[in-house]
């Protein structure tokens, strides 16, 4: 269950194929990429800066992590996400899953996105050409991450309501 | 009580502060406490680190709530909502 916090880029292809491994158990890979985009609220994107908290960010992961595999069958978990400054286009984060079937596989990467959005200690400041901001945090991230609340730990088919 | 404080993103920025080493006076014992005790320093505290203001707290790198108690080196962090992802 790797969860991996760190200023270089990563390649998605290689980062899969070893999560798979030699495993002949999976059969699906659900995978989710973060990508810096250009535009934010209207507004153009220079640079994008990530500060974390070392040591509580890669522990919240794990524990993101652990509760997907408690939630879903699921045979494994990768999460990279890096901080520092980045780009347009750059990469900013991933997450995989592998599973026997497509649907805990895609649950999974879904509930883990949702909530490290809202729970893992990271914070984005943009720079526009009106100066730098820090990026708010948005309503539409508590929702997404409360959806799961209701669903039931266990049940392959819990998912968004 | 030495604990230590640990503050992040614009909330470090508004204090001018990442970190310090503090002896606590033994009332100063759950995170809102704490909260509450480090707004008396000033305007910029008061301000930053107002009831109003959406500010997040972690003891010992676990989200925690204004009821968390804290006890001798303690690590506590003061942060605003995050926006990783």
């Amino acid at each position: 269950m790797p969860v991996r916090v760190q200023l270089e880029d990563f390649d998605v292809g290689a980062e899969i194929a070893a999560l798979r491994g030699t495993d002949p158990r999976v059969g699906a890979v659900a995978s989710f990429i973060g990508t810096v985009r250009d535009i934010n609220e209207g507004i153009g994107v220079a640079t994008l800066t990530l500060e974390h908290y070392p040591g509580m960010t890669e522990r919240s992961l794990e524990d993101i992590c652990t509760q997907a595999r408690s939630r879903w069958d699921i045979l494994d978990v990768l999460v990279i996400h890096r901080h520092g400054r980045l780009q347009p286009l750059d990469q900013i984060v991933m997450v995989a899953v592998t599973s026997a079937h497509r649907g805990e596989a895609f649950a999974a990467c879904e509930f883990v996105m949702d909530y490290l959005k809202t729970q893992a200690p990271f914070w984005k400041k943009e720079s526009t050409p009106d100066g730098e901001r820090w990026v708010q945090a948005r309503e539409s991230d508590d929702e997404a991450a409360a959806r799961w609340h209701a669903s039931q730990p266990g049940d392959p088919e819990s998912g968004p309501r | 009580m030495k604990v230590r404080i640990l503050y992040f993103a614009s909330l470090r920025e508004a204090l001018g502060v990442d970190r310090e080493e503090i002896a606590l006076p033994a009332h100063v014992a759950s995170a809102g406490a704490l909260r509450a005790w480090l707004r008396e320093r000033g305007a910029q505290w008061e301000q930053a680190l107002a009831q109003s203001r959406a500010v997040r707290v972690a003891v010992n790198q676990q989200m925690a709530n204004e009821h968390t108690p804290i006890a001798a080196g303690a690590e506590i962090a003061f942060f605003p909502p995050v926006t990783g992802g």
